[in-house]
């Protein structure tokens, strides 16, 4: 017989005290007894994750995320959905961190397929995927690193006919394009649907970010008017390094997090630069008359309450 | 009166700099246009340009003693 009842007492069954290295224990319940009471209730693994949380025990998995995350993040998390669009440089990152981190849900979207020139940077270019889809070899690797998340894929560009269709249902929205115009677009489509939008962008060692509110200027506070913006940018001298992509990759997760549990504060209308030539991290107001110090939205304190 | 401002470039905008220190000589009222041209950096290259912490442009003005930061476009990924 399937269903809640035999998920919970599965649950309560199988789950493990442990102890932490601060004095603490918690209950812990194992990805292998995760994955059998699934399959024995006939329930997705997610709502196996998320039933535990509920009752007070921390998918092993996770257990690290404890407690600069506490269980009510945790369970915001699974309970959200997150847009990648762009599955290179940034987007296979961006999935794999989240996908750690135990979002619930994902849309990847990317209509390309892997080539030798992403072999750099992209976590998701092995010599095994070169000619495969993206989506598809994202997906491939959520599987393997955490079968919980439940994809949506989208084997497409972005485009005005696709675009609000593609990401609704999507609580954020991360940018990990390749171009200025598919970055507007993007961010045009993620105002229509009232979801924020964080977004980055790299030339060599250099990276910047920001997240937009779907009441904040945005974009065009960087590039200026949409139509006076360029294709691409510093990029085509600069290339693209990858270790650059791979910190701003984590910086767009970091915001995703923030936004999600708000926790901490994100960089809005600011600009976040990063030079990793000369080590040096700037955050910039983008508003004429504001000042560093002065400028972007301070969120909430944080708020999780004692676990014990 | 010669005096210098501490120019700071960007990604692509680094092979235009001066010197290593950033150290550019003006002779004030300059204004960041004038200084961009005269460093032979693509005035639309010039996109996002900050002077001691706040937004500037093309059109500002400096009186010698300002850090001004000037960042291109950046689109990669």
């Amino acid at each position: 017989m399937g269903g809640f009842e035999p998920m919970a007492a599965g649950i309560e069954k199988r789950a493990v005290s442990a102890g932490r290295a601060d004095g603490s224990s918690v209950r812990l319940l194992s990805s292998e007894s995760a994955r059998r009471i699934a399959e024995e209730s006939g329930v997705s693994l997610r709502d196996v994750e998320k039933t535990a949380l509920s009752s007070g025990v921390i998918p092993e998995r996770y257990v690290r995320n404890f407690d600069s995350l506490c269980l009510d993040d945790q369970k915001r998390l699974m309970d959200a959905t997150v847009a990648v669009v762009g599955l290179g440089g940034l987007g296979g990152c961006v999935c794999e961190l989240l996908a750690r981190a135990g979002i619930g849900h994902l849309i990847l979207i990317d209509g390309d397929r892997f080539e030798d020139s992403n072999l750099n940077r992209q976590l998701l270019a092995t010599m095994d995927t070169i000619g495969k889809a993206k989506t598809q070899v994202a997906y491939d690797r959520l599987q393997a690193v955490n079968p919980a998340v439940e994809a949506i894929l989208r084997n497409g560009y972005l485009s005005a006919a696709t675009a609000t269709g593609w990401l609704a249902g999507a609580s954020v929205v991360v940018d990990c394009l390749d171009n200025l115009k598919d970055r507007f677009l993007l961010e045009r489509a993620a105002k229509a649907l009232e979801v924020p939008m964080v977004s980055a962008a790299l030339a060599g060692g250099f990276g910047q970010l920001m997240t937009i509110y779907p009441e904040d200027e945005g974009l065009s506070l960087v590039y200026g008017p949409v139509d006076t913006a360029p294709e691409k940018g510093a990029e085509v001298h600069l290339g693209t390094l990858g270790f650059t992509a791979a910190l701003m990759a984590s910086l767009e997760c970091a915001e995703v997090i923030k936004i999600l549990t708000g926790k901490g504060e994100v960089v809005r209308n600011r600009l976040l630069v990063m030079d990793l030539w000369n080590s040096r991290l700037d955050i910039l107001p983008l508003q004429s008359d504001v000042r560093y110090g002065e400028g972007g939205t301070s969120c909430h304190e944080d708020r999780c309450p004692s676990e014990s | 009166m010669e005096r210098s401002i501490e120019l700071r470039l960007f990604a692509s905008l680094q092979r235009f700099i001066p010197n290593p220190e950033g150290r550019c000589p003006i002779t004030p009222p300059t204004r960041i246009r004038d200084i961009v041209e005269r460093l032979g950096i693509p005035v639309e290259e010039a996109k996002l340009i900050f002077v001691d912490g706040r937004r500037g442009d093309l059109n500002t003005v400096l009186n010698g003693g300002e850090r001004v930061g000037i960042f291109p476009p950046v689109g990669g990924g």
